[in-house]
């Protein structure tokens, strides 16, 4: 897997070299425009400062930012349990040191993505629509998907090209509407005095100030399409199961279908999705303008990958489908020849989820997040009542039965939501319990919130934290 | 004189060399151990939950009283296995039990909406995959120490502080070596 990392890094590093000479060029040139002789470098430097600056920000804050622009909530095991132990699953899988942290985007519309800084400080994010339309195999290959890209170091790179972009389309805007605005006052005294140079200086920045936005976001796809293919082949790998992540493609691209332009998502946000969510009308619009490769494609090589679950057979797929004869997958990776079996499917309910009752589940997830309580009437109707409920006894819609609210229950579901919920807070750790340790084997004890937390005999530790409520406990 | 203070060079060049050799079996071995205990966490939460489930269980299917004998015969088995030998063949007829017992709750709707039930399920079945993905890294490691204490040099260190090979986890289920049987 090292190899594959330092090519990836390798590749990347390219681009990002020439993304980086897009920037500084631009700076130098509008910087010529604006002051023929010690313009240029003022330019280059200001151009240089912004992304300097924005690189900064997006290395320390980058993850909670975008976390806190998708809307994304960070959840507990028991919002969401499934999804939960599915993260889990997949980090022992890819052997990541730490279990990221897992957030659910209130939107019905399916999608997921990852971020963070490294791998031992990465965050998975789904939306409430994806875990309502998924079972339990598709959502394992999605989030291997996305694990893959905290393992192939995607996370930082893409964050930081994107804040790459983001500078190169701000300072060529700044420079586009200051000469449609500011034209006037700047150029009349000075191209009489210095004439020729500047003319020349603001011919060119024009033209690069145009173009550059234009070549930046082309090489920014380039990156982003070749990691999907990638991160698909490395997710199969960790599932050892094609057929999740292939269907889970297909419901997502038949439901993003329908929401255009869903403006919790900008198109720097876009290629960090799983699946483009600004998809354009055009299907076939798979040139070098889109950020991720088609789905069709992608699901046709999930679906032909014969005989195993390697890296070899995804390259083997990938080359009779598409035809191309280059390759995604490193060589030396290649040619290790690793067999990956392919595992039998998870029992499966076998009854389909419908539309309607799949926009329910996302919106109960939904409610469950915004510290809704549910409580179930002896007739069978599930009553939702919203945190701010301020009566004591509900009637209920279907049979007129008088159900009881628990109030206290109410602001401790609330008080709990509060505290998890927000990304940008530091955590806080109460130590409430301690624990003495009586023998050497086996022990267990319940912690405060009735969690079952169990200590083997090899564990050393001064501290344990609850799985299920994260409460740090002493150990002695 | 030139003679002994090369004979000492050597003798010492190789107690380093030894030494390096000796440590990177314990290194091995110690991985092995850790990979294990990985496993081993997830095998005692799996012996855990089983009985719960077994419990909720119990009230919707009284006639499967042989399935769930079964079960927590081959528990107890199961929990009562030394070496990963034994470990990895009580584990196979535990999971064959449970996949049988997976089958037979399918004729019971009324269990199958039972909320508890669920989530019972869903907590054994993901301990099972992280089980089989802990395997894979176990197995591994493994490979890597068994290789080591075989291959020459390091195996004169080995034979000396008797480091033994490890071995493999690998459940074995029944009903996978069997041809599957179709019934009309």
């Amino acid at each position: 897997m090292w190899e594959l990392i330092r090519a990836n890094k390798r590749k990347s590093i390219y681009l990002f070299i020439l993304m980086f000479f897009v920037l500084a060029v631009l700076g130098f040139v509008i910087g010529g425009a604006v002051e023929p002789i010690e313009g240029p470098l003022i330019g280059l430097f200001i151009s240089l400062a912004v992304f300097a600056v924005m690189a900064f920000t997006s290395y320390f804050a980058g993850d909670k930012v975008i976390l806190t622009f998708a809307g994304a909530r960070k959840v507990s095991h028991d919002m969401h349990p499934q999804l939960f132990n599915v993260v889990e699953e997949m980090k022992i899988s890819a052997n990541l040191p730490k279990m990221p942290e897992v957030y659910i985007i209130p939107s019905t519309v399916p999608n997921a993505f990852a971020t963070g800084k490294n791998p031992e400080n990465s965050a998975i994010a789904v939306t409430a629509g994806l875990l309502s339309k998924l079972n339990r195999d598709e959502l394992q290959g999605v989030v291997a998907h996305e694990m893959s890209h905290i393992l192939n170091r995607d996370i930082l790179f893409m964050t930081l090209s994107g804040v790459m972009l983001g500078s190169i389309i701000f300072l060529s805007e700044v420079f586009l509407r200051s000469l449609m605005y500011g034209g006037r006052y700047s150029g009349g005294r000075r191209s009489r005095s210095k004439g020729g140079g500047q003319a020349v200086f603001l011919l060119i920045a024009l033209v690069f100030s145009i173009l550059g936005p234009i070549i930046a976001q082309l090489l920014y796809f380039a990156i982003s399409r070749k990691r999907e293919y990638l991160a698909d082949a490395s997710a199969v790998r960790l599932t050892r199961y094609p057929e999740g992540l292939a269907s889970a493609l297909e419901k997502i691209s038949l439901s993003t279908h329908a929401v255009h332009g869903n403006n919790k998502t900008s198109k720097v946000l876009a290629p960090m999705y799983i699946i483009n969510p600004l998809l354009e009308k055009k299907m076939n619009f798979s040139g070098l303008s889109s950020t991720h490769p088609p789905t069709s494609s992608r699901i046709n090589i999930l679906r032909n990958m014969a005989g195993g679950a390697g890296l070899l057979n995804y390259q083997r797929a990938y080359q009779k489908f598409s035809g191309e004869r280059s390759s995604i997958i490193p060589i030396s990776e290649l040619r290790k020849q690793e067999i990956v079996g392919i595992r039998k499917p998870t029992v499966v309910q076998k009854s389909q989820k419908t539309q309607k009752k799949s926009i329910r589940e996302a919106g109960d997830i939904i409610r469950a997040m915004s510290n809704f309580l549910f409580i179930v009437c002896v007739c069978g109707m599930k009553m939702k009542i919203p945190p701010d409920f301020k009566k004591k006894s509900i009637k209920c819609p279907r049979c007129l039965r008088d159900n009881t609210v628990p109030v206290a229950e109410l602001a401790a579901v609330q008080a709990i939501g509060n505290e998890i919920s927000s990304p940008i807070q530091n955590k806080k750790h109460k130590e409430v319990l301690n624990y003495r340790r009586k023998t050497k084997g086996w022990e267990s004890f319940s912690c405060t919130c009735g969690n079952f937390v169990q200590l083997s005999p090899l564990f050393k530790g001064k501290h344990i934290s609850c799985s299920k409520c994260s409460e740090k406990i002493t150990i002695s | 004189m030139g003679g002994v203070l090369i004979i000492v060079v050597l003798l010492v060049v190789g107690g380093f060399f030894l030494v390096g050799m000796y440590n990177a079996l314990i290194r091995l071995r110690n991985q092995v151990k850790n990979a294990w205990s990985q496993i081993d966490v997830q095998l005692k939460r799996r012996h855990d939950l089983i009985p719960n489930l077994v419990e909720t269980a119990k009230g919707y299917m009284s006639h499967e009283r042989e399935t769930f004998e079964k079960i927590t015969q081959a528990r107890s088995q199961a929990m009562q296995a030394g070496n990963v030998k034994d470990v990895s063949k009580a584990e196979g007829n535990l999971s064959a039990a449970m996949s049988k017992f997976n089958l037979v709750v399918e004729n019971y709707p009324d269990l199958k909406a039972n909320q508890n039930f669920l989530s019972l399920q869903e907590e054994l079945t993901s301990t099972e995959n992280k089980i089989s993905f802990s395997r894979q890294a176990y197995n591994d490691s493994v490979l890597f120490y068994n290789n080591k204490i075989q291959i020459f040099p390091s195996n004169l260190i080995a034979g000396m502080f008797s480091f033994k090979a490890e071995d493999f986890f690998e459940i074995e289920r029944e009903e996978e070596r069997e041809a599957p049987k179709v019934e009309f």
